[in-house]
């Protein structure tokens, strides 16, 4: 922790960047997002095994994009959703500060994308065997259970959008959902507004989501959207040979075919 | 009036939800589903949640439901015909088992819906719901109504209050007419309870941390302090959740649903939380980051509502702080603004 | 039930399906007038959206229909339309949508006895399933009172 602090601190310092964003102590039991600009702020900074949250939305956000150049604090997710949004040409190479805290506690900075690329390919991206599990029972279900299942789910949904402000790659300035000429999806949070929206949001995801999980973790009503988009990982993965946020110079596995896409449902 | 003390057992709450649902009556209680608590019709005792601290969403949806139809209309030949709902089409409810945070909510949404042009599908739901809220014996971190004038054992906007004295008594406050009127149905099962029962010692403990005419008052005065907004606010990424688990946040949107023939309109919850609340249609925002929108937040509550509706916008929940996914905790940021 | 006349929206390509279908009129082939075709100009252009607001307005089954692979008026906007299929199609079959009611073909100008086949099968087919109960409970004519689904 005190590396982490030293290091943000000689970074602010030499003006290497204007704000680093990191964790630090949240309400009772939480963690939270901090935005570290003086070397008072900086010494605020921790790194528990609470810190798990992906920072790396904050990326895009216009107040904290203004602060002036960053430095982040990222996980693997993080630096997943960075070289995923470098592939959309949201960030440029050498444009934001990266640090990474090993195992063993020591920080790794990573000086390019290039060296992103070859950490990713030997971290461990898949989902965790207790989401994968959920996924299965799900699958295992009949088709109406599923709908029955699903519907219950987005029954609960208020509409708050929590899920698409805490994701990374929600990041388009007029969402789908905010579109009112033709209003694709109804505004309302009844049933059909709500399956809509959440089956607009996963399509939109397909393929680009880096499975955070950040979408389930913000749901205030507890709604395993996760899964809607990581059951979409592995299709993705062998069909088209694609995943999500591993190269920053990427093509978006849904804006581009192979003539050979095997299929088994055209006639 | 004067409000009457009896004792209930516990052994006899369930009689109460029997007796009222064989009267017809909807009653709607928190139910734990998941890991959330929700506000639901329910038929008997067991399946309410009593013992958990707070439902996840406020109680307003009884009166201010979060999709609402308020009009019909057809398409005939070139007029359109519209068919208005009668907003006394509702039927007598029974709020039961919420805590007295969601039932002094209602007094913030009773002064917003009820100034004129009066709502009237507001205030009929509101005037056929009669409120049973039970005290609170626990509270946690997030909880501060003690800081905003309310309390653990706050009564009101509660029509009866219930509050656990033993194991199985319950002390009954019947504090208004409407809540006399349903006490009728029960009260046989009641018992004298005697004046000098100390009702403050079975409620938790809720610390003071700031001074509300402080918050008022630097609230006001801090529109302008750009700094202190984005401060508190930069790690808020503007969705509306706060304001949706909210029992006191009333902002609607008005949306048509339709075929080419018939449709719909709908009243929704909407949030000044979103960058599209105040988006204009020429394309300029008056509230264009949302630092600005944390400060609506902040004072539509703690000061338009005090100095325009003589309520305070705030009851000291914590919802808010407890949804939020990014850790906006409220009652830190007032605390740091009664403090400035 | 037995008075249960499918709903059937056909999404075509106005390059290949389309053609064909009118082959299959210009050649006097009968096929059953369940079906409401919708033209676009590529199935490229056919979103996933626009497949949920058919059954949302009470549709029972969905025909998606252009142009066969290397065929297309656009070089590749059916191969682009085909990749989007599969995620959709992965997708629906989770959220428990019944995949079985959307058919996907390839029919080329040339192939209107192919069209009037996929026509009357997929009718045959949605008839013996029957009104899609799910989605009518959600569709959006259950908010507008009167009109809740002329299947009851």
């Amino acid at each position: 922790m005190n590396e982490l602090i030293n290091k943000v601190t000689k970074l602010l310092n030499d003006k290497t960047i204007d704000a680093f964003i990191g964790y630090g102590q949240g309400s009772t039991d939480r963690v939270r997002a901090i935005f570290a600009r003086t070397v008072e702020q900086a010494s605020k900074l921790i790194y528990t095994p609470a810190c798990t949250f992906n920072l790396s939305g904050y990326l895009l956000k216009h107040e904290v994009k203004h602060l002036g150049k960053l430095g982040i604090l990222a996980n693997v997710a993080a630096l997943r959703s960075i070289m995923q949004l470098a592939s959309e040409f949201q960030i440029k190479d050498g444009e934001v500060y990266i640090l990474f805290v090993n195992d063993d506690a020591s920080l790794t900075e990573f000086s390019d994308f290039q060296s992103i690329e070859a950490f990713l390919e030997k971290a461990n991206i898949d989902i965790t065997p207790d989401e994968k599990a959920r996924i299965e029972k799900i699958e295992a279900m009949s088709v109406s259970e599923r709908w029955e299942f699903w519907n219950k789910e987005f029954e609960k949904c208020i509409k708050c959008y929590a899920c698409r402000a805490a994701c990374p790659m929600c990041y388009c300035h007029r969402c789908t959902t905010d579109v009112n000429q033709p209003q694709w999806i109804p505004v309302a949070s009844h049933e059909r507004g709500n399956l809509d929206y959440h089956l607009m949001r996963a399509m939109h995801l397909a393929g680009r989501c880096i499975n955070c999980g950040e979408c389930a973790n913000a749901c205030p009503m507890d709604i395993p959207l996760n899964l809607l988009t990581y059951q979409l990982i592995d299709p993705i993965k062998t069909g088209f040979g694609a995943t999500a946020g591993m190269k920053a110079d990427a093509v978006y596995a849904l804006s581009t075919f192979k003539p050979d896409d095997k299929e088994n449902f055209i006639i | 009036m004067d409000k009457e003390l009896k004792i209930l057992k516990y052994s006899d709450l369930s009689k109460l939800i029997e007796r009222f649902r064989s009267k017809g009556f909807p009653v709607l209680a928190p139910v734990q589903k998941g890991k959330v608590i929700e506000i639901e019709p329910v038929d008997t005792l067991d399946t309410i949640a009593l013992d958990v601290l707070l439902s996840t969403q406020s109680a307003k949806k009884a009166a201010f439901p979060k999709v609402e139809k308020v009009l019909e209309y057809t398409l005939e030949k070139a007029a359109v015909k519209q068919t208005a709902i009668d907003p006394n089409a509702y039927a007598e409810t029974i709020l039961f088992g919420v805590r007295p945070c969601d039932a002094s909510g209602f007094k913030s949404l009773d002064a917003i819906f009820g100034e004129a042009p009066s709502d009237a599908f507001y205030l009929n739901k509101k005037e056929k719901t009669t409120i049973i809220s039970f005290s609170c014996p626990t509270a946690d971190d997030y909880c501060f109504c003690t800081s905003v004038g309310g309390g653990p054992g706050y009564t009101a906007g509660s029509d009866i209050q219930f509050t656990a004295i033993s194991k199985d008594e319950l002390l009954v406050e019947i504090l208004t007419e409407k809540g006399k009127k349903l006490s009728g149905l029960f009260n046989d099962l009641l018992t004298d309870a005697s004046p000098s029962i100390d009702k403050e010692k079975f409620l938790a403990d809720v610390k003071v941390v700031f001074d509300l005419d402080k918050v008022i008052s630097n609230t006001t005065a801090a529109f302008n302090s750009a700094e202190l907004w984005l401060d508190q606010s930069l790690r808020c990424i503007g969705c509306g959740a706060c304001a949706f688990v909210c029992p006191t946040c009333a902002c609607f949107d008005f949306q048509d649903e339709q075929n080419t023939k018939k449709g719909v309109r709908l009243r929704l919850w909407d949030s000044c939380g979103f960058s599209l609340f105040t988006l204009h249609t020429s394309g300029h925002n008056p509230r264009e980051v949302q630092s600005q929108r944390w400060r609506q937040r902040i004072m539509h509550k703690f000061s338009y509502m005090p100095e325009q509706l003589k309520v305070l916008g705030c009851e000291g929940c914590g919802r808010c702080s407890r949804a939020c996914p990014v850790d906006m905790n409220i009652k830190e940021h007032l605390t740091s603004i009664a403090l400035q | 039930m037995q008075d249960f006349e499918p709903k059937i929206v056909a999404f075509v390509c106005n390059w290949c399906t389309y053609a064909g279908a009118d082959l299959t009129g210009t050649s006097r082939t009968k096929y059953a007038a369940n079906v409401k075709i919708i033209r676009f100009p590529c199935t490229g252009r056919i979103d996933f959206m626009i497949l949920m607001k058919a059954f949302e307005n009470g549709a029972d089954g969905i025909i998606v229909s252009g142009c066969h692979p290397n065929d297309c008026h656009y070089s590749t906007g059916n191969f682009h339309a085909r990749r989007r299929w599969i995620v959709f199609r992965n997708l629906m079959n989770f959220t428990g949508i019944d995949t079985e009611r959307i058919l996907f073909s390839w029919v080329s100008a040339a192939e209107g006895f192919k069209w009037a086949d996929v026509v009357n099968n997929t009718v045959a087919k949605i008839r013996e399933m029957g009104p899609y109960e799910n989605y009518n409970k959600i569709a959006v004519s259950t908010l507008l009172k009167e009109e809740v689904s002329n299947h009851e």
